[in-house]
């Protein structure tokens, strides 16, 4: 067996900034800190005044090249809260729309001397170039389908606040696997703090290989502490790919029905929903729903991950080079 | 078939070399005199005759290396690559021979085009050039070429190289009418409606990172289908860039089944896995796409044992602003003229997974017995096609810049084991 070429080919680069790319960058201890630094803020936003100066005077923009409301309003309150200055960009109405490829759209961005952007993209590996041609501390708030870090870190602060624990517990995530950037961001994050996953969803909305278990009938979600949703990606399915016969089909094998939850199972839903596809709005709106828990939690675990950025400790084995931080 | 610019015959002696062609049986200690471009003298001892004598003491001589799967852009992107600058990084890899593939624009699918390339490799090729010609018109996969002409007009076979041909009906009448040329199909095997949107090979590595999955068999079953249709049609086939062990095995089957098929694997798919994805650097974004480590142990096992009768570097080169994009929106390919024998001699001879003997063969004689090219050779009489080769020099992929337009280069910053220190092609000093 040869010694793979892998990283021992690839150019020695400057020391890594701090980032938040993956899921897969991150440790147990990275996670636990974060957790906490959210807890703590949570805190101070039960009080009158709910800005804090920490960030004063640094710049953060906002690169978003996908549609968004949660993830992008609450980047932008996390940072207001924070006191920093925002700058928010669409695609949609700059100079992307004129053909600007990504590279230059985020030099330009960079000659502001951002201390963070935070890039949402339909490509996977766009916030890798990001990092690769800016000097700001980049976050991944989605590429493609690859990985939706702080969405991740989001559920499993909801997951400790609602059920006190994270060891032990286990989450069933159904349906759309295959296109779903957030179940393989939430599949590398449950295993790192030790919950069980069950993945049930249409046998070609399963990816193969994906490091869990998977089932195709729906009763696998019975044994599970809490069952979570993804959206049916119609943007996704391209004509005649068949990946189901039909939206209907899906909702009658797949969808989430009250009848389908046992007693004390909560459920949970990266949104946006499709009511009565993928979620019967019955479900949607009980009081086991922690659906508007999750978008709390979104605004804090983002104010702890722009925080941790400039102050805490290494986030994940990109930050070897600590010393750098700000 | 093969064009060059004008060079003068070389008058050379080559001393201190050990001398090692694998097809002649020769591996020793000898000198090397050439009269005029031709290889006059080959003993362990011979006169100067008044030539220059080059110092070869400690390199290897060799049969220089011929590619059979290049892309020289020209014409339409000469931006990124010319017969010129193709040539020339053929020349510093050690290459006296390279087949540049059709799909360029407009598509190599008439004389006319196929003409004019011709003429340009007679002005500027630094080493013998050959193209191939496309199978349909435009690539379309709809209608045939009027491969007679091209054939007479130099084509040295035919392939929609880059796109699959489609329909099986349209490979089989391909089939027919390319016996009459004598002439091989080259054939990108690849089931567009299974590899639809693949970016990443199927598996752990695609799942794990959200690509769009593109499956072995995707590959597979056009092999299976082609080489089916091969034999019941009789003829002869060379599968482009194996990637899949089932691809593999499928021809390893066929050709037991004595149908005239051939096979192709590439540098980067013999030492890369899918696992290099990971970084998401465009560089290692090819089609097809980096496989399994159990297929690259099934190609490196059909290269030894000669089911494999060819390495191809599939060089490839792209425009630096097209690569540096988002990997799902960065173009297939990547360059690899200048290191094809400096990374699988540090990555295959080197740890002892393949003899030198049979690298030396794989990148020489093979190719050249599947597209009836004159075979390299050291022997008198024979044309000088030799590499002399530093097998304990290391590199810095980078360090000096590429002969090439391009520089998507997926060795970038690496260490390389073995160098060229010279290359005669055609007769004629091309590089040193």
């Amino acid at each position: 067996m040869i010694r793979l070429v892998t990283d021992d080919l690839r150019p020695p680069g400057d020391p890594p900034k701090r980032h938040l790319l993956s899921v897969g960058d991150l440790t147990r201890n990275d996670v636990e800190r974060l957790l906490g630094t959210a807890r703590t803020f949570e805190t101070s936003l039960e009080r009158h005044v709910k800005k804090l100066p920490t960030l004063k005077g640094h710049l953060i923009v906002n690169l978003f090249y996908e549609s968004s409301t949660r993830t992008s309003s609450s980047f932008e309150l996390a940072a207001k809260r924070l006191s920093a200055d925002t700058l928010t960009v669409k695609s949609v109405g700059s100079s992307v729309d004129k053909g600007e490829s990504l590279k230059d759209t985020a030099l330009t961005l960079g000659a502001y001397d951002p201390d963070v952007i935070v890039i949402r993209h339909p490509q996977i590996g766009a916030p890798q170039l990001v990092a690769r041609v800016t000097d700001a501390h980049v976050v991944n708030a989605g590429d493609g389908k690859h990985q939706h870090p702080t969405q991740a870190l989001l559920d499993l602060y909801t997951l400790r606040e609602e059920c006190g624990r994270l060891d032990g517990l286990h989450v069933a995530i159904v349906g759309d696997v295959l296109h779903s950037r957030v179940a393989r961001s939430l599949v590398q994050a449950f295993a790192l703090v030790g919950i069980r996953t069950t993945l049930v969803g249409p046998p070609a909305l399963l990816p193969r290989e994906l490091p869990a278990e998977t089932f195709t009938d729906i009763e696998a979600i019975q044994d599970a502490n809490v069952v979570y949703v993804l959206r049916m990606q119609n943007e996704r399915m391209e004509a005649g790919a068949n990946f189901v016969p039909s939206l209907r089909e899906y909702t009658a094998r797949w969808g989430i029905t009250p009848e389908r939850l046992g007693p004390g199972q909560k459920v949970m839903h990266p949104g946006p929903m499709n009511r009565g596809v993928e979620i019967d709005p019955r479900v949607a709106d009980s009081p086991d729903s922690l659906i508007t828990r999750q978008v709390r939690s979104g605004l804090v675990v983002r104010m702890a991950v722009l925080y941790d950025l400039f102050t805490g400790g290494p986030v994940g084995v990109q930050a070897l080079a600590a010393a750098e931080v700000a | 078939m093969l064009w060059q610019k004008a060079l003068p015959g070389a008058d050379v002696v080559i001393r201190g070399a050990r001398v090692c062609d694998p097809t002649e049986g020769i591996d020793a200690q000898l000198e090397v005199r050439i009269d005029g471009g031709t290889i006059a003298e080959v003993a362990e001892e011979v006169d100067a005759n008044g030539h220059r004598v080059v110092d070869a003491d400690g390199l290897v001589l060799a049969p220089a290396f011929v590619d059979p799967h290049v892309h020289l852009r020209t014409p339409g992107r000469e931006d990124e690559e010319t017969v010129a600058s193709g040539t020339a990084a053929a020349a510093a890899g050690g290459y006296c021979a390279i087949l540049a593939m059709p799909n360029t624009d407009p598509i190599v699918d008439s004389a006319a085009t196929l003409g004019a390339l011709v003429e340009a490799a007679r002005g500027e090729a630094e080493v013998p050039v050959g193209f191939l010609a496309a199978i349909t018109r435009g690539q379309r996969g709809e209608e045939l070429t009027e491969m007679g002409e091209l054939a007479d007009t130099g084509a040295v076979a035919f392939s929609d190289d880059g796109m699959p041909v489609a329909s099986a009906g349209l490979m089989r009448r391909a089939l027919q009418y390319a016996s009459i040329t004598d002439r091989p199909l080259a054939l990108h095997c690849e089931e567009p409606t299974l590899s639809h949107g693949g970016h990443v090979h199927e598996g752990r590595v695609a799942a794990e990172l959200g690509f769009t999955g593109y499956p072995s068999v995707a590959e597979s079953v056009a092999v299976e289908r082609d080489l089916a249709l091969a034999g019941y049609e009789s003829g002869r086939v060379h599968v482009l860039h194996l990637s899949a062990a089932e691809s593999v095995d499928a021809l390893r089957r066929a050709r037991e089944a004595g149908v005239a098929a051939s096979g192709e694997a590439t540098p980067h798919h013999l030492v890369l896995t899918d696992d290099a994805v990971r970084s998401l650097d465009p560089n290692v974004k090819m089609n097809p796409p980096l496989r399994a480590e159990q297929d690259r142990v099934a190609l490196l096992d059909a290269v030894r044992d000669g089911t494999i009768e060819a390495i191809a570097t599939d060089h490839a080169p792209h425009a630096a602003h097209e690569k540096d994009v988002p990997f799902e929106a960065a173009p297939f390919g990547v360059t690899g003229l200048e290191t094809a024998f400096a990374v699988l001699h540090t990555h295959l001879v080197q740890p002892g997974l393949l003899p030198l003997g049979t690298l030396l063969e794989r990148m020489s004689a093979g190719p050249a017995r599947i597209f009836g090219l004159d075979r390299p050779r050291v022997a008198t009489g024979a044309r000088a096609n030799l590499v002399l080769l530093d097998l304990e020099c290391e590199w810095t992929v980078g360090e000096q810049p590429f002969r090439s337009r391009s520089d998507n280069s997926w060795l970038l910053g690496s260490r390389l084991k073995g160098v060229v220190r010279m290359t005669l092609a055609g007769g004629g000093v091309a590089f040193e």
